[in-house]
């Protein structure tokens, strides 16, 4: 009982910030609506009994993305300005992705052969996460911190660029 | 707890079909609030007296001495003031954003209070997770932060924003590597597992187990002063340029909770670094009884984290401000390499030593011991020179 009420408000309230996100006039409303898109995806995880996964979507999500993500938007031009996002930009191409993306989503919905929750307490996952990364998905695992630092290092190259240039 | 709900609902007490799950989450709702408010909202508004009177004492002032014995109830003088203000919205400022901003604030330091191990049974909720849990939410903090400075459309009161969110998330990550020796060496990430791994002695603390875990319990501390934007980290709110940074704009109840969050926050930060590395409540079994070994428990617990907010109070009182390029330098070319090499050389020490090294601990213990023995004779000699007349007050 308590279970549906805690996930129907948790699901409300990540599809409303999700929406501002998306139709919000004000770019800093969007940034700020992810939060609360965050937190409620971060509740969910809590309710699944997935508690490692909760505490890093937390962490890297809300604190590290969301943060950076405000801090870039305020660092932009002329924030309040309403011109500069968040417009649509096609009709028919974007209802059309929509329409293709949706229905994909809905067949795996469907298809999916979901575990039933059921009603265990929190037991601890992080252990058996953490054997899993560096047992089975080893390869993953290191391709993705290969990639991610791939990614820091051509930030850092891309930024330092501009910098001498300007100098 | 759960038995004598049983009883009620058996009794009736709730009409005759109750529904277990709803009173049983109704009562740990109410039994979480009464905590919180019962202790984490005044323990903050007290330590608001403790440091003005700490700090008058180290500029040589008397403090705040008239509401009470010795000024102890300014607190609630100050928070009845604050309550009677009008609360000012500037015309220009975003209004929604502007009066959301200080309850995300407070919702961040009220939130580490459910996984705070006060003694082995007073605790809200043992979450496997805890630790990454306590550093990991009050990041909701920044969040706040942010919003008060973007939302008062204010130029102070944005660059104080964007200070603090950049320190704050430049400091989480020699914080949260910091945390990571312990971890290794303990192998749980839950609150009691980790105090429970320590004894009460010195020399069992984790703070004296290896020379990398005496390094990365002085970079917590100091990243936890810089998180909470306490001097000498207190660029955001530098009264000297900004104003007051993000709160510039803040009246009434709204001003108030930055600050008792950020106060709550200092002891939060001094929570995290007596459970990683002081021991948390760890005390000798000396008596019998399960509910008098838990206040002792507490009053040790209490007693390290006040020690270590006193100590911020004590940094506070008598170190400069410093620059911005110096706090982000200190950050990521000092701390930030210093907790990878700390990391690293945890490892290297558990794969050496699985069961810890007690000449280390010894020989460090001993050290740590030297180094107040010196710091108290220095500060005797010093008095004397200046033949100081020394008043000791009761109260400070």
């Amino acid at each position: 009982m308590i279970a549906v009420i805690v996930f129907w408000t948790l699901a409300v309230i990540t599809v409303l910030s999700a929406m501002i996100t998306a139709f919000s006039r004000n770019i800093v409303y969007s940034a700020f609506a992810l939060l609360g898109s965050f937190a409620g995806v971060a509740g969910i995880y809590l309710l699944l009994g997935a508690d490692f996964l909760f505490i890093i979507q937390i962490f890297i999500y809300i604190g590290g993305i969301l943060v950076v993500t405000i801090f870039a938007v305020m660092l932009t031009q002329g924030v309040a300005d309403m011109n500069i996002s968040n417009r649509i930009v096609g009709l028919i191409p974007a209802a059309l992705i929509a329409l293709l993306a949706g229905a994909v989503m809905l067949e795996a919905i469907l298809r999916t052969p979901w575990p039933h929750p059921g009603t265990a307490a929190l037991n601890p996952t992080t252990h058996a996460i953490g054997n899993a990364f560096l047992g089975p998905f080893l390869l993953p695992f290191e391709i993705a911190s290969v990639v991610l630092l791939a990614a820091l290092i051509g930030a850092i190259v891309i930024s330092r660029q501009a910098a001498r240039a300007e100098a | 707890m759960q038995a004598w709900l049983d009883s009620l609902i058996a009794r009736g007490a709730f009409g005759p079909h109750p529904s277990p799950d709803l009173i049983y989450g109704a009562a740990i709702a109410i039994a979480c609030a009464l905590v919180l408010f019962l202790v984490a909202v005044p323990f903050a508004s007290i330590v608001t007296w403790v440091e003005r009177r700490v700090w008058a004492r180290i500029q040589s002032r008397i403090g705040p001495n008239r509401v009470g014995p010795n000024g102890f109830l300014q607190w609630l003088a100050d928070g009845f003031k604050h309550i009677c203000k009008e609360d000012v919205v500037p015309a220009e400022a975003d209004a929604p954003l502007f009066r959301l901003a200080p309850y995300l604030v407070v919702l961040a330091f009220i939130l580490p209070w459910a996984v705070m191990p006060f003694a082995s049974s007073l605790i809200l909720a043992d979450l496997n997770i805890g630790i990454l849990y306590i550093t990991a939410v009050p990041a909701l903090t920044v969040i706040g932060i942010l919003m008060a400075g973007w939302a008062s459309n204010n130029k102070w009161s944005l660059i104080g924003g964007i200070r603090s969110a950049a320190q704050i998330i430049s400091y989480e990550i020699p914080a949260g590597l910091a945390i990571f020796p312990v971890v290794l060496m303990t192998g749980t990430l839950s609150m009691q597992g980790i105090i429970r791994a320590q004894g009460w002695a010195p020399d069992r603390w984790f703070l004296f187990a290896n020379p990398f875990c005496f390094v990365a319990a002085v970079i917590l501390f100091i990243s936890g002063l810089a998180e909470n934007n306490r001097t000498p980290f207190d660029l955001p709110e530098a009264e000297s340029e900004l104003v007051a940074g993000f709160a510039t704009e803040y009246s009434s109840m709204r001003y108030l909770f930055f600050f008792m969050a950020e106060w709550g926050n200092m002891f939060i930060a001094a929570a995290i670094v007596v459970t990683l590395f002081l021991g948390g409540w760890q005390f000798p079994a000396i008596v019998q009884s399960p509910r008098l070994m838990n206040l002792l428990q507490l009053a040790t617990f209490m007693l390290k984290c006040l020690f270590l907010v006193f100590v911020s109070m004590w940094i506070r009182g008598t170190l400069p401000r410093v620059r911005i390029d110096q706090m982000m330098s200190l950050c990521w070319k000092y701390f930030v390499p210093i907790s990878f090499i700390n990391l690293l050389g945890t490892a290297v020490w558990v794969a050496i030593f699985p069961d810890g090294n007690r000449f280390t601990q010894w020989l460090m213990l001993s050290f740590g011991v030297a180094v107040v023995l010196l710091f108290l004779a220095r500060v005797v000699a010093f008095t004397r020179r200046a033949r100081m007349e020394l008043y000791f007050h009761p109260t400070i």
